[in-house]
């Protein structure tokens, strides 16, 4: 509120009037098979679940919980597909095929975000104009690849690996999936890709393009399910290689059901990025990075900056502009072209969030939240700041997962690095100065896949992407996301 | 405070110590405006709002007195057909104008702005400029839109620009001061960012982009960078300043987005036009059309919309 002291006030007076995107222009079924060899098909044990809109906790569609004997079936396709057609095709026609996937998607982009946004929670801002472009940009980007394999691994032979069974999360649903089809198509293998039970309906749109782009049955199969699911994909003999986004609880058990066996693996897990401010940064871009940083995706973001090291002599300013800027935050109905902060993807991940904030405060941590007014109906989080933690607190060292930031200060240069790398993950890093050379010595220090300069939560399909520690094995994206999907052998 | 003690309370500070400014970002948080969807009621509410923020101005050197009597005409009645309309907050011309324009408007709300100090290049001596201000001043103007000397801030005499203003200040007397700071000469947003910084510890009412005379005029990036100076500085001096983009912003959609960038980057307090001005000469009739397109559905020709 403004007050006689503070005009500093965003609350009452002129608001925005609901802009929702219409839903009109998407097709969704009511109830969605497998895609296995081509078409969808009804799992053998006719087990079907719901798929929500955490939004308001509607029912968006029924789909197919495929069991093992689903998922032998699919890599059985797979291997059909990869030893029939697709590992024989000569490369530029495999190209052919992932740019006409690219273009579907471009073409039915209005209905691929309405639909993220409706199965997963995030704000149709968000989908609209980084999800769905980025998801075509790494279709289009790896079909580039697809005839081009000599020049990425010169003097060499690229051969591709057979069938790749691809495990993906639910804050990126369709960009993941691009993620893991893409690269995996251009170097020449088939795939058996799962989507997160909450949020597969973007998945099997995906597959309707694939099957409309007229690729050979097969290569691409999709089977929805929950952890059995993904267990029976990991543990199948037919696959060659897993690819898994996701908690780095399950990455262990992941690489630890592939100890000993001869399939490659990338696994892309959790993180607890440090964004580290300088006195001399350009503090209201900073203040946006961090805004960017940690509530993008309603925070679900495995690279998110959701921690904040912020050097003492700008702290109280940092921290007063944060709180200022989080007033402006529009939280609410995800398909609202002004909404910036949409659901929770789920409330199982509600209250994962909601026990870290009664951790943070029970360890001492104060807690400052936006207060914005809640949709009654869904699941919601306000975006949230902890001032006064420590290396010690558990709000500054696990993932949230959430629209959660922890900050601390630091005084010295070697400090924020110290900070910044005590950490078991070591996913993403941000680092925020005027200063050309204290950006070089901070990126050489961190620890981390990928660190942002000024800025933070840049994705470009020629960008590799991957962790450091416990963040994971192996990259994706750009180059290097090819080299997990072949094996390279003489000319 | 009296005014001795205000007067006092003007050093100018230590301009290295004004926070740096990342363009890259700027454009960032410029395009996430741009995103928001304004419609219905936020949008009609919006429309008149901007009405009231309008400097409606003419500054060409074939005014005449007529076409001057006419722009006030066109303040006061801005389109007599849709009932209830706002007028706008200012006419602003030329010093030898202000007569004129007092007459015109005389007995309405609606102040009289006057450009002086050599407008638009400033390229004169400080005392043709402090004459130039108190002739708009005693010709009854209530605001004057003074320039800031580029040339001396570019080459780092911060001290005289700084001494100028405070002078300018001085002379205006009772009448509010807006600094233009022609945005487009400065070259860069550090530099903005500082001279808006300097123009409000100099006694600045209103901070203003452009003098509309060079290209480019006011943009979103410049403003944003100035609103946010004006943020600090309330912040540590609780006193507020006003803002006024001028020139460029000729469209309804377009002054939305500044509306927008006013609503999150200061808040509710300045979205009035004692605190937020629009210098422009052609807006007020796009956003006539769009009122008119709001309330019957449908869209006039522009030949409904007196020019001036």
């Amino acid at each position: 509120m403004a007050t006689p002291e503070n005009k500093l006030a965003f609350d009452g007076g002129w608001a925005y009037d609901p802009a929702p995107e219409s839903t009109d222009h998407i097709s969704l079924k009511k109830r969605y098979g497998l895609f296995i060899g081509g078409e969808f098909v009804a799992p053998e044990n006719s087990r079907y679940f719901d798929t929500i809109n955490p939004a308001n906790e509607q029912k968006l569609a029924r789909v197919a919980e495929a069991s093992e004997a689903d998922v032998d079936r699919a890599v059985k396709a797979a291997r059909a597909a990869y030893s029939g057609v697709w590992s024989r095709m000569p490369a530029k026609e495999r190209g052919k095929y992932i740019y006409r996937i690219a273009r579907i998607m471009q073409e039915r982009a209005r209905e691929f975000a309405a639909i993220e946004s409706l199965d997963g929670g995030k704000p149709i801002r968000e989908s609209r104009d980084i999800d769905v472009p980025l998801a075509a940009a790494h279709f289009f980007y790896y079909a580039g690849w697809a005839d081009k394999l000599d020049y990425a691994f010169p003097g060499q032979r690229a051969k591709p690996l057979g069938v790749a069974g691809q495990i993906i999360p639910w804050n990126f649903p369709l960009l993941m999936a691009a993620w893991k089809i893409a690269p995996a198509l251009a170097t020449g293998n088939t795939v058996v890709l799962k989507p997160a039970e909450t949020t597969p309906l973007t998945a099997l749109k995906l597959a309707e393009v694939i099957a409309d782009a007229g690729l050979p049955p097969g290569v691409v199969n999709i089977v929805t399910g929950a952890g059995k699911t993904g267990a029976a994909i990991v543990n199948h003999p037919g696959v060659d290689k897993i690819a898994f986004t996701g908690s780095t609880n399950v990455g262990r058990i992941i690489q630890r059901a592939l100890a000993g066996t001869r399939k490659k693996y990338t696994l892309e897990l959790g993180g607890k990025a440090a964004n580290v401010v300088f006195a001399d940064a350009a503090i209201d871009q900073a203040v946006e990075g961090i805004v960017n940083g940690i509530f993008f995706n309603q925070g679900h973001v495995c690279c998110a900056g959701s921690r904040l090291l912020v050097q003492e002599s700008v702290a109280d300013e940092v921290v007063a502009k944060l709180k200022e800027r989080m007033e402006t935050l529009i939280v609410g109905d995800p398909l609202d072209k002004n909404t910036d902060i949409g659901a929770i993807n789920s409330s199982m991940q509600l209250e994962k969030i909601q026990s870290y904030l009664k951790i943070g405060k029970e360890e001492g941590g104060e807690m400052h939240q936006s207060a914005c007014r809640l949709p009654k109906k869904g699941y919601w989080c306000r975006p949230t700041i902890f001032t006064g933690v420590a290396q010690s607190n558990r709000v500054v060292q696990e993932e949230i997962f959430g629209p959660v930031l922890a900050i601390q200060t630091f005084r010295s240069f070697d400090e924020a690095l110290a900070k910044a790398n005590n950490t078991p993950y070591g996913l993403s890093g941000g680092v925020w100065t005027d200063k050309g050379a204290k950006i070089f010595k901070m990126t050489q220090g961190l620890r981390a896949g990928v660190v942002w300069a000024n800025t933070f939560n840049k994705f470009d399909p020629t960008s590799p992407f991957g962790g450091y520690k416990e963040s994971g094995v192996g990259r994706e994206g750009g180059l290097h996301g090819l080299d997990a999907y072949v094996k390279l052998g003489a000319r | 405070m009296s005014v001795a003690a205000v007067k006092k309370a003007r050093r100018l500070p230590d301009l290295s110590c004004v926070p740096a400014v990342d363009e890259v970002g700027v454009n960032e948080r410029v395009a996430r405006f741009q995103t928001r969807s304004i419609k219905k009621s936020a949008k009609v509410e919006a429309l008149k709002l901007i009405l009231s923020m309008i400097d409606l101005t003419t500054l060409e050197g074939q005014d005449t007195a007529g076409k001057v009597r006419q722009l006030c005409q066109k303040a006061i009645h801005l389109h007599d057909a849709y009932p209830g309309l706002p007028h706008v907050a200012a006419v602003c011309v030329y010093p030898n104008m202000v007569s004129v324009a007092k007459e015109a408007l005389a007995g309405h709300d609606i102040r009289i702005a006057s450009v002086a100090t050599a407008f638009p290049s400033g390229m004169s001596s400080r005392k043709v400029k402090l004459e130039d201000t108190r002739t708009a001043v005693a010709a009854g103007a209530d605001e004057i839109d003074m320039v800031i000397s580029r040339g001396e801030f570019l080459a780092g005499n911060y001290r005289y620009v700084f001494d100028e203003i405070v002078a300018v200040k001085e002379a205006c007397g009772d009448a509010h001061l807006k600094v233009i700071l022609e945005t487009g000469e400065l070259g860069t947003l550090d530099r903005v960012r500082r001279a808006s910084v300097l123009a409000m510890h100099a006694g600045a009412d209103f901070i203003k982009t452009s003098t509309g005379k060079v290209q480019p005029a006011a943009t979103m990036q410049v403003t944003l960078v100035m609103l946010q100076a004006i943020r600090d500085y309330y912040r540590d001096t609780g006193r507020m300043v006003g803002m006024k983009p001028a020139g460029g912003i000729s469209t309804s959609k377009l002054a939305i987005h500044y509306l927008v960038m006013l609503h999150e980057t200061l808040g509710n307090a300045w979205m009035t036009p004692e605190w937020f001005r629009f210098g422009a000469s052609s807006l007020a009739n796009d956003v006539l059309m769009q009122l008119m397109k709001q309330s019957t559905g449908l869209y006039q020709s522009a030949d409904y919309f007196s020019k001036d």
